[in-house]
């Protein structure tokens, strides 16, 4: 079954159909990472360029690996090696990237919408690796299958995401992912870490009873009330010189996961974070390492998702259109 | 000196609350007659049947990038866009490389226009030194060198007490002090409208109090100072309510809109199109029909372009790493009759109005008008003509426009500076 689209920008333009075929991929491609020899002849030939105009450990590592999995040549271009550095617009740095006829652009921008750019252009498909602080959907895709892994469904669930609002991209594919799926969201942070209006982020979906709903809160207990999920979001440190909050150990007596907090929520609940994590901030270590996190987990399901990704979009199965 | 007869238009002049069909004659650069059935053997002649036959389109914010920049734009360049746009006149903002804060680069400008503009400039001095909102700029000198008015414009005036120096000082001269009103605090580096479309596109959003608290602030000081505040680029209901009160209280307070604030909202920003984002930004449904609702009341007092040109390879940046701005001298009246006259929102005499005459009132100059001795500056526009906006046709050196293949309804057909047509839309005068 074909994934009809060409590009996958963000979760927004998915549908809950898209979104299922890719994580139904993924799960099928989940045990190729538990074989002695991981890699199938799937994507030979192909050519995947992963283009970082911003720092990633993580995301990088697991896009290559997927397309390495996949036999695909992947291609690391990161900012300090590109021409980015010397004043080359991203225009014509994609231009060039084009003319080398790639099958697939993985691309990660502190610029939000610097993919959807991209995608004017070129004829490759391109893949959102996060831009700026608008969507991170490979991120959304992730977390889902991670949390069906352990939760079975998604569709009912409470899930609280607490921290940095504003200036998240996981924040936003993850509300639109799990709204699109049925899932009970509820976003914790001080006011000044939520953007304008994010209480309508999900008004534009169907009011049919299968949507999910989101709410806003500045009160952690109210938030990890009852929940299934508990996703925590990095707080960076330099916010606090931006007048965000006053100082990090009030944060963390606000808006910090602690073992105490986490009674709040469903025995069961599970820990997620998209890391890098800073303990102590948002969340405490013996939290972040105890029985409910799934924070590595969630790396894991990185590598499968990503793969799912790149099949579909760079895959034989892609439908030829004549229109 | 040149002559003209512009035959059977209907002379729309707000000035003298004319509106009839009659003959305009130009002798020696001057209005000279205005009637029915003027005979003038011997002088060139114009058929302007069907067509609306108004005094000189003004713009009073216009960005012309010479000297310094003249790969974006020129004096010549702009002027003739200007014209094409059907503007006699325009003003251009001291925002260039060296900035038009001293008496010798307005003295610059003035000469390059005399050499080279196909319209009328009048240059715009900037308040501070280098527009850094430290120290005055010599505001007399500039002014005697042709300056109609001050500004900082691209950036407001951060600090108070230098803007009142600034209205105080200004008194003298009977000059307008022209703010880009934006406490760039409350802006944050933003590179769209704070609101929903910004927080739906991940961008840093540009909170509306920005402009708000920095029109109320001028306004506050230009009623210490009697001072004359002209509040450029005008986008927000609030600030509109502002200009409103003060204007009821008597205080010397004008404003101007441009089309793409009262045309586009912040969804035009959806595609990341870099050519959607200036400042002020677009903003929402609710500030365009505030602006609409100005427009009609006679709040707002003037429509100016905030002519913007950028280069390609500038724009062709990231969205909130592109330099804000776009070009709009050519497609001013056909947006403004698309989107206020055929709508049924302001009657032609207003539209007139809103281009001329009141724009040279607030810079202080007899222009604007059709009465007998007054500069022979003439627009000629037809209200039915539908067109195509084709940005690769522009005359501006710089192609920063959204409106580039929209469809509008009224274009302009003729042009005229002192009685020599400067342009002429071969289409819709012969």
């Amino acid at each position: 079954m074909p994934l009809k689209v060409n590009h996958l920008l963000g979760i927004r333009e998915l549908s809950v159909e898209q979104i299922q075929l890719i994580l139904e991929t993924a799960e099928s491609f989940r045990e190729i990472s538990t074989r002695p020899i991981k890699k199938v002849p799937t994507l030979r030939g192909k050519t995947i360029i992963n283009l970082f105009f911003e720092a990633s450990t993580r995301t990088r590592t697991s896009f290559e690996i997927a397309a390495k999995r996949l036999s695909a040549d992947a291609i690391n271009v990161s900012s300090s090696t590109s021409s980015v550095v010397k004043g080359e617009t991203l225009v014509d740095t994609a231009q060039n990237l084009q003319a080398m006829a790639p099958d697939v652009i993985v691309i990660r921008h502190s610029s939000s919408g610097a993919p959807q750019q991209l995608a004017r252009i070129c004829n490759a498909a391109i893949v959102n690796a996060g831009d700026g602080a608008h969507e991170h959907p490979t991120q959304a895709l992730l977390d889902a299958f991670t949390i069906l892994d352990r939760k079975k469904r998604l569709a009912g669930l409470k899930v609280a995401i607490v921290g940095d609002i504003a200036h998240s991209r996981v924040a936003r594919s993850n509300c639109l992912l799990l709204g699109k799926m049925g899932a009970q969201v509820t976003v914790c942070a001080p006011p000044t870490l939520l953007p304008y209006a994010f209480e309508k982020t999900l008004d534009f979906l169907p009011r049919d009873g299968a949507s999910g709903r989101l709410s806003v809160t500045h009160d952690m207990h109210k938030a990890l009330e009852d929940a299934d999920v508990v996703m925590m979001l990095r707080i960076q440190l330099e916010r606090q010189q931006e007048a965000f909050f006053p100082s990090v150990r009030e944060y963390f007596r606000l808006y910090g996961l602690s073992a105490e907090r986490m009674r709040a929520a469903k025995p069961d609940a599970i820990i997620m974070h998209p890391g890098p994590i800073n303990r102590g901030v948002e969340i405490a270590s013996d939290v972040a390492d105890g029985p409910y996190s799934v924070i590595l987990d969630q790396v894991t399901s990185g590598v499968a998702v990503r793969m799912a990704v790149l099949f579909l979009l760079a895959g034989s199965s892609k439908e030829e259109t004549t229109d | 000196m040149s002559s003209l007869l512009i035959k059977n238009g209907r002379i729309i002049d707000p000035s003298s609350s004319l509106d009839q069909v009659c003959d305009l004659l130009i002798e020696n650069g001057k209005i000279s007659r205005l009637e029915r059935d003027i005979t003038a053997p011997g002088t060139a002649a114009l058929d302007a049947t069907g067509l609306i036959v108004a005094p000189g389109f003004i713009d009073i914010h216009v960005h012309l990038r010479e000297p310094g920049r003249e790969d974006e734009e020129t004096i010549e360049s702009g002027t003739q866009a200007a014209a094409v746009g059907g503007f006699t006149s325009i003003c251009c903002m001291p925002n260039t490389d060296p900035i038009n804060d001293s008496p010798t680069v307005t003295h610059y400008i003035v000469k390059e226009a005399e050499r080279r503009a196909v319209t009328r400039v009048f240059p715009i001095g900037a308040i501070s030194i280098g527009s850094a909102g430290e120290k005055l700029a010599e505001i007399g000198d500039m002014v005697a060198a042709g300056a109609v008015g001050i500004s900082d414009d691209g950036k407001p005036v951060m600090n108070g007490q230098l803007m009142r120096r600034a209205m105080e000082y200004s008194l003298p001269f009977k000059i307008p002090v022209i703010e880009h009103c934006e406490d760039l605090h409350l802006s944050a580096h933003g590179s769209m409208n704070e609101g929903y479309q910004s927080t739906v596109l991940g961008l840093k959003g540009m909170s509306r109090t920005a402009e708000d608290a920095m029109a109320s602030r001028d306004i506050i000081l230009a009623e210490l100072t009697g001072a004359h505040i002209h509040i450029a680029h005008l986008s927000t209901r609030g600030a509109l309510d502002l200009v409103r009160e003060a204007k009821r209280k008597g205080i010397h307070a004008t404003c101007e809109v441009t089309p793409h604030h009262f045309t586009l909202t912040d969804t035009a920003c959806c595609g990341y199109d870099t050519n959607t984002k200036m400042s002020p930004p677009l903003r929402t449904d609710d500030d365009v029909e505030a602006l609409i609702g100005g427009l009609a009341d006679g709040t707002i007092d003037c429509i100016a372009t905030d002519h913007a040109p950028h280069n390609a390879n500038e724009k062709m940046l990231e969205f909130d790493r592109a330099p804000f701005g776009i070009t709009g001298l050519e497609t001013a009246l056909g947006l403004s009759l698309t989107q206020l006259f055929h709508t049924g929102r302001i009657t032609l005499n207003r539209l007139v109005e809103l281009f001329t005459v009141n724009p040279a009132r607030i810079v202080n100059k007899t222009l604007g008008t059709l009465g007998i001795g007054a500069e022979a500056d003439v627009t000629l526009f037809s209200t039915e003509s539908e067109w195509v906006y084709d940005v690769s046709q522009t005359k501006s050196k710089s192609r920063n426009c959204p409106f580039h293949g929209m469809k509008l309804k009224g274009q302009v057909a003729g042009t005229v500076v002192a009685g020599k047509l400067v342009y002429r839309n071969e289409g819709l005068l012969r």
